[in-house]
């Protein structure tokens, strides 16, 4: 029988191709923590725990 | 469904102006698109995850910072970023190749260190030495043309001129001689292999 060279389709990735919980979590509150403080011309970025 | 009616750029506007939920709806509205095009290039869930996160990460700065001005075409514009990162990956990795041993190839089926360690060197010796001692026992003729062969690297052309027999019988001598070794591997059911 002939071999089969084609790559597998990688189907186990394809059902759940979304972020981890933490990492969207994680990004939103880093989104809270973040602010920018606008001084003269100037802008600071903070990061507040 | 109630998200599905905001536009992006109305959530973008919503956010800059303070809504932090605003970002939630845009993170879990594109993160799949986004995700999977990652994913489609670096074929590694946890290289994904970072540049996934990333991508947000200076999503986020871009427009705290103010610098965002492409209204309307919110996800093109994270899509280009995380395109970009996905190229700094590249770049960095061609500098720096990672072998991660974690899926079905592993490296080290293909690289080998070919040195003997001390136990196969003294099983090489020990094999060396058997067989030494079973061309011992070949008939000299045989046992001459097999050494000037093998040990010497003599070819049969310069056998025969060494021996004053023609090539032929060399050949045939060679020949014997090896036959006559394998018998008595397989009578004495010697192992020589390491």
């Amino acid at each position: 029988m002939a071999k089969l060279y084609s790559e597998k389709k990688i189907t186990e990735t394809q059902i759940n191709l979304n972020p981890k919980e933490e990492t969207v979590s994680f990004l939103l509150n880093y989104s809270k923590a973040l602010s920018v403080i606008h001084c003269n011309n100037l802008k600071f970025e903070a990061l507040q725990n | 469904m109630r998200h599905e009616l905001i536009t992006d750029a109305a959530l973008v506007s919503n956010y800059l102006k303070g809504d932090e939920s605003a970002l939630s709806v845009l993170i879990h509205r594109h993160q799949q698109k986004i995700y999977s095009f990652i994913y489609s290039k670096v074929y590694d869930r946890d290289i994904t995850e970072d540049i996934f996160q990333d991508t947000f990460i200076k999503v986020i700065r871009t427009l705290k910072l103010g610098k965002y001005n492409e209204e309307g075409k919110f996800l093109p514009w994270v899509m280009r970023i995380a395109h970009n990162l996905i190229i700094d990956h590249f770049r960095k990795n061609s500098r720096m190749p990672k072998f991660d041993n974690s899926g079905e190839f592993s490296i080290f089926s293909v690289l080998s260190d070919s040195s003997l360690d001390a136990e196969k060197t003294i099983i090489k010796e020990q094999i060396e030495c058997d067989l030494r001692r079973l061309i011992d026992e070949l008939p000299d003729d045989q046992k001459d043309v097999l050494m000037m062969r093998m040990y010497q690297d003599m070819s049969f052309k310069e056998i025969s001129d060494k021996t004053g027999v023609s090539i032929n019988t060399a050949l045939g001598r060679m020949r014997y001689a090896l036959i006559n070794l394998r018998k008595v591997i397989d009578q004495k059911n010697i192992i020589l292999t390491n």
